[in-house]
């Protein structure tokens, strides 16, 4: 089990696809710590009698009636689009 | 009635004018206009005005619909169709929405004028609107205060008179905080209450949209149109949809009122402890039992809701990758490097620092430490309000332990700003429905007034008793009278500033 509070930052940052500048990694890594310093509260209240599942207080009506309807365009999906082609979003070439 | 004149009515007021055609659509869309020229420059709630667009549907609008004629302001976070939905990031500074939010498909329908986009802690992640990428936002009871936020640029318009009402988020207090900050009404609806589609997700078990508005009433007119099932959202509920406005008016003898005691906390500004005990007193000779009450959790919500809602938050905003929508970074070498500089260039700090932590809790080897356990301690908190609400009607505490802060005073210690919402966030978590209401004034060393705001929290989809009790004690005292400074020099420079 890894200790808690022994973040990385630069190694998440890394998992969330997400650039930070050397500063912005030493300025998290202690802004974060004392987050997940205050979060080992968590660890107090007795959660044995809680069960896994699911929360399905928050979870309902989740089947609609499948029938069809209007939806946005391609035209309309592309309008913001930083690039594209032949109604078509362009991104740098994947595979070689 | 002058044109000037009329920013400073509410809703329900200015339907009446509409409805008894002494004032046009256009009349009210411009009469806002001017005012937002006037004040807006100081305040800085605005990100975006659709003037052209307002006047051309308020010529054609029927005035016989429940909002004919009235504009309503929206935060940057609720898609307009054609129309900017920033969310106050760099990352969506050229975004033009394509399809219009339920919400604003819904006030369209019953002919409001959608009027103008409020500006916002970036992706509604803030408690002061600090965290906008465009520009601050300003208190209108003090210029050097924060509105409050996440929908501080909602909050502050309202109270500006700079629009008659607007919607904001509430994921963790985003509507109610701002309202008590500024002086107005926000309402957070239940959880499932209002539909989620077209607003731009943050934290989907915990988002609601809410109305901020100048009076229980008008808060009780918007629910009741923008609520009610979406096919388009599989979280909103089917339950149908009261008229929250027809018992504003019963009542409140026999109504129980718990006091949750871990509510009354050391730590709440002495000034708005008072005034909610005021307020409690107050209850008490409307004929209100008054309960004591506990929640024993209170204590965990907040880191609960960091958790949970940098979890939620982290995923959802992977879909800014510069791809589909939004900013892309120059000449990429390959895709890693197009998400990451498109991603760091494109949002701020509390947005980055949100999707690291969000990231992290659910991260191999940490989920169960920090995310699994977070969600069965909210289990507890949402148990702790099914045991209080079979005891009592509604419950009351202070919407935040302190009147609106400066600028910056809480810029460089996360934490600490996050301790802003310790009393709004535990709603958000259980899902329950709670309204922040005006109670009184603090004055400051500077003798500047800061209002103060109380909270009501009501039992899931029981939005009509929280607005039935806000109702009755808004009536009977005269804080929702009281108009900023801003707006009384602006009305009548000669008179003086009072309490």
């Amino acid at each position: 089990m890894p200790e808690p509070r022994e973040i990385d930052v630069a190694h998440v940052a890394r998992l969330a696809r997400l650039n930070l500048t050397a500063e912005e990694i030493e300025l998290f890594q202690k802004q974060l710590e004392r987050v997940l310093e205050y979060a080992e509260k968590l660890r107090e209240p007795d959660t044995s009698r809680v069960d896994d599942d699911i929360d399905r207080e928050t979870i309902f009506d989740i089947l609609r009636e499948d029938e069809p309807r209007d939806w946005f365009t391609a035209k309309e999906a592309l309008s913001n689009a930083p690039r594209q082609a032949n109604d078509l979003f362009v991104v740098p070439k994947v595979v070689e | 009635m002058k044109l000037s004149d009329l920013p400073a009515l509410n809703v329900a007021e200015l339907r009446e004018l509409l409805r008894a055609r002494e004032v046009s659509g256009r009349e009210a869309v411009e009469a806002l206009r001017d005012r937002i020229a006037e004040t807006d420059p100081q305040i800085g709630a605005y990100l975006s005005l659709e003037v052209e667009d307002a006047l051309k549907e308020a010529e054609t609008v029927d005035l016989d619909l429940p909002l004919g004629g009235v504009p309503i302001a929206l935060k940057d976070i609720i898609s307009v169709a054609d129309q900017p939905s920033t969310c106050a990031s760099k990352i969506l500074r050229n975004y033009r929405a394509t399809y219009d939010a339920t919400v604003v498909e819904k006030l369209k329908s019953a002919g409001a004028i959608v009027f103008g986009k409020t500006n916002m802690d970036e992706f509604a992640m803030g408690s002061s609107t600090e965290n906008s990428s465009v520009k601050p936002t300003r208190n209108p009871w003090d210029l050097s205060r924060v509105p409050g936020g996440s929908s501080g640029g909602s909050a502050a318009a309202v109270a500006a008179d700079e629009a008659f009402a607007a919607l904001g988020t509430d994921t963790g207090g985003s509507v109610r905080q701002p309202a008590a900050l500024s002086g107005v009404v926000g309402l957070k609806p239940s959880y499932g209450r209002v539909s989620r589609f077209g607003l731009v997700a943050f934290a989907s078990s915990l988002d609601q949209a809410g109305p901020l508005t100048k009076t229980v009433r008008d808060a009780a007119l918007i629910l009741k149109l923008i609520a009610g099932p979406d096919a388009r959202d599989s979280t909103c509920r089917k339950e149908s949809v009261p008229d929250y406005t027809a018992d504003l008016d019963r009542d409140l003898r026999g109504i129980r009122l718990g006091v949750p005691k871990e509510y009354m906390i050391d730590g709440i500004d002495p000034q708005v402890r008072a005034a909610v005990s005021a307020a409690i007193a107050h209850f008490e000779s409307l004929g209100v039992e008054i309960v004591e009450v506990s929640l024993p959790h209170t204590e965990y919500a907040v880191a609960t809701y960091y958790m949970i809602a940098s979890a939620e938050a982290s995923a959802n905003l992977a879909r800014f990758d510069g791809v589909r929508y939004g900013h892309r970074a120059e000449n990429p070498r390959d895709l890693l490097d197009l998400y990451g500089r498109t991603r760091e260039e494109g949002f701020g700090p509390e947005v980055k620092r949100r999707v690291i932590l969000g990231t992290y809790v659910l991260s191999a080897g940490y989920y169960d430490e920090y995310y699994n356990r977070a969600q069965k301690v909210r289990k507890l908190i949402r148990q702790d309000f099914v045991a209080a609400f079979a005891k009592v009607d509604a419950l009351i505490s202070p919407t935040t332990p302190e009147v609106a802060f400066r600028f910056g005073a809480r810029l460089a210690d996360p934490l600490r700003m996050y301790l802003a919402d310790v009393f709004t966030i535990a709603a958000n978590l259980a899902g329950i429905c709670g309204i922040s209401v005006p109670c009184g004034f603090a004055k400051t060393d500077e003798g500047t007034e800061l209002p103060i705001g109380m909270q009501l929290l009501g039992k899931p989809f029981d939005e009509a008793r929280i607005l039935q009790i806000a109702h009755g004690y808004e009536q009977s005292t005269p804080w929702h009278r009281k108009r900023p400074p801003l707006t009384r020099k602006l009305q009548d420079s000669s008179s003086n500033i009072q309490t």
